[in-house]
């Protein structure tokens, strides 16, 4: 948790020097290490959504294998491609997935993509269960998270306020469903959330008001959310779509709206210290990173 | 002990006099260097908050600082919602633990038996140490369902804040304030009771004026104590940066305080960006109004109240 308060502040004016030779101190052990065995490089490009997660697994991975070093930068999905497809990468992220002309490109270079599926990025809409409101479309969450709706009448609900809930504003989860449901994807608009949104500084903030309050909307990470003590809202992606519940499998396989699944391709199938990396991703222990920074883990069989 | 009535001179050798008087010399430098060091570390810390808040109002338009909307990841500055958000929750938590603070020291002081004096106040005593998250978690499992109950379109708001942080003052108030009931002395309600006052006239025409400074400093401190506390407010408040619309539902809306708001934000804030040092710009505020709270509490003790209640507690 975050509580600097007034002390914070002049703990930080002294602890500034301590701090300094404390990072000098780690650098140099590094160096030590990275002279003592020849190092193998992975470098790793692309998507800015996954570029937190891809420097927490690299980081972590680090500790079990030292002598592989993941060199890790964004730029974005587009770019993390191109480079593969131009050889100069050995893994792109990417949170979309590769298109036809792409992979048809890659395969003119002599090179195959293969797509790992990472993480998922899926939002559930809650609300309460006493709520008669059990889906809603992107038009109408946008609606509400903005203000434009301030009543549950207009989505077919009781005649009662809604009252927002949300996460904070330095959350990732906050700025994802501010660029894909109020504003629903583009970068044009400039909505923001209504200002008496409640905002929320952990996903049990959110859980405990929308489980006690009758006219409370909030939205989490499909991990933190309980269906048996809140409503998870159906979501279409317009009024002629279907409304989809939210769920890994329905996160994973594209059809909620408000989730999409995190890739990783590399040029032919992945050996050695890619393919050793990738499963350690795709495992328990990446997994678990992936739950801490507000991912949703990939389904475990 | 005989020789320590003797005067000094004829007992002791003049060098080792000298010797005291270097000793006496080292004790009040350090005593000395004791006393500034709380002004010099004032002073550090103010200029500190300046150097990192300064850009705060070099930067932003000051209309947009006082504008009416905090966004910061969208460069939204308004620090007016979380001024109106403090002032709500610290007026509220007055409104209810002065009069409740001061007739509480009032029972304990002048009315309550010895005996169960000596029992409420050790109790009283130890309110004012439990820690404040503990009350706002608290506030945030028991107090807000009740506050929702009562009609409020949420639980979090303005008055559950107000709640927690009376309860958290009150310890204060009465403690200070009975300590201050307590000064005045013993012949002012005797002879009070002597030219025919009741208990009640004595008390309040006699006994609170002679102790009004050390009670107006019971009050300061509540304040302070209210408009300082972060972790708690933040639990129950709802932490939105709304400004309420006015009427009598002021107090039954969420708010967003300035304390809450650094705390929330400092963690993950890119650290000499805008955003930074409008955090710290939210703490040079805080420091201000902390300030002229102390000024003014100096100003209402006035220089004549000061001296009268030195007299009283000789």
């Amino acid at each position: 948790m975050r509580k600097a308060g007034i002390c914070g502040l002049v703990l930080l004016f002294f602890a500034f020097a301590t701090l300094t030779a404390a990072c000098g101190g780690v650098s140099s052990t590094a160096t030590a290490t990275d002279d003592g065995n020849p190092e193998r490089a992975i470098q790793n490009k692309g998507s800015d959504t996954l570029v937190n997660l891809a420097l927490a697994w690299a980081e972590a991975y680090r500790e079990i294998e030292p002598e592989v070093s993941i060199a890790v930068t964004g730029g974005g999905s587009g770019t993390g491609i191109a480079a593969l497809i131009n050889g100069t990468v050995d893994i792109a992220n990417a949170s979309r997935a590769m298109k036809e002309s792409e992979i048809e490109e890659a395969r003119k270079n002599g090179i195959d993509p293969q797509e790992i599926t990472v993480a998922i990025d899926a939002l559930a809409v809650v609300v309460n269960l006493a709520n008669p409101v059990d889906r809603l479309t992107i038009d109408q969450l946008a609606d509400i998270f903005t203000g434009r709706i301030t009543n549950w009448q207009a989505v077919g609900g009781n005649d009662a306020p809604i009252i927002l809930v949300s996460r904070e504003t330095n959350s990732g989860t906050h700025v994802y469903f501010l660029e894909e449901v109020i504003r629903k994807g583009d970068s044009e608009n400039t909505d923001v959330f209504a200002p008496q949104t409640l905002l929320m500084p952990s996903s049990v903030g959110i859980t405990s008001e929308v489980q006690r309050n009758p006219n409370a909307i909030g939205y989490d990470g499909l991990g933190y959310t309980d269906p048996a003590h809140e409503k998870l809202i159906a979501v279409a992606r317009d009024a002629n779509s279907p409304y989809v519940a939210p769920s890994v499998a329905t996160g994973a396989d594209g059809s909620y709206p408000i989730a999409r699944a995190l890739y990783m391709y590399t040029a032919g199938a992945p050996q050695g210290d890619i393919a050793d990396y990738l499963a350690w991703v795709q495992g328990a222990e990446g997994q678990a990173i992936v739950a801490e920074l507000g991912f949703v883990p990939l389904p475990s069989e | 002990m005989a020789a320590a009535n003797q005067p000094l001179d004829a007992s002791i050798p003049p060098d080792e006099i000298a010797e005291r008087r270097w000793g006496e010399l080292i004790i009040e430098g350090v005593i000395r260097v004791a006393g500034i060091s709380s002004i010099v570390i004032i002073a550090l810390i103010f200029l500190f908050l300046l150097r990192e808040g300064l850009p705060a109002f070099l930067d932003i338009p000051l209309r947009q600082l006082f504008g009416t909307r905090w966004y910061p990841i969208e460069e939204m500055f308004g620090l007016l919602p979380l001024l109106v958000g403090s002032l709500i929750v610290t007026v509220g938590a007055v409104a209810i633990s002065l009069p409740l603070g001061l007739t509480t020291a009032i029972y304990l002081g002048e009315i309550a038996p010895p005996w169960l004096r000596e029992i409420l106040k050790p109790i009283i005593e130890v309110l004012a140490g439990i820690p404040s998250i503990v009350l706002g978690f608290l506030g945030w499992i028991a107090l807000a369902p009740l506050i929702q109950n009562l009609g409020a379109p949420t639980g979090l708001t303005a008055f559950t804040g107000s709640l927690i942080l009376a309860y958290m003052s009150l310890p204060t108030i009465i403690s200070i304030a009975e300590d201050a009931l307590y000064a005045v002395p013993k012949e002012y309600r005797d002879g009070a009771l002597a030219i025919g006052a009741t208990q009640w006239q004595a008390i309040w025409r006699v006994v609170l004026p002679a102790a009004r400074p050390g009670l107006m400093i019971a009050v300061m401190l509540g304040i302070g104590r209210a408009i300082g506390e972060t972790m708690a407010v933040m639990m129950v408040t709802g932490n939105a940066a709304n400004i309420p619309s006015l009427g009598s539902g002021i107090f039954f809306q969420p708010v967003r305080t300035m304390t809450a708001t650094i705390a929330a934000e400092m963690g993950e804030v890119a650290q000499g960006s805008l955003h930074y040092s409008t955090l710290f710009a939210i703490g040079i505020v805080l420091f201000l109004i902390s300030f002229a709270i102390n000024a003014l509490a100096g100003r209402l003790v006035g220089v004549e109240g000061l001296r009268r209640s030195r007299g009283g507690m000789l």
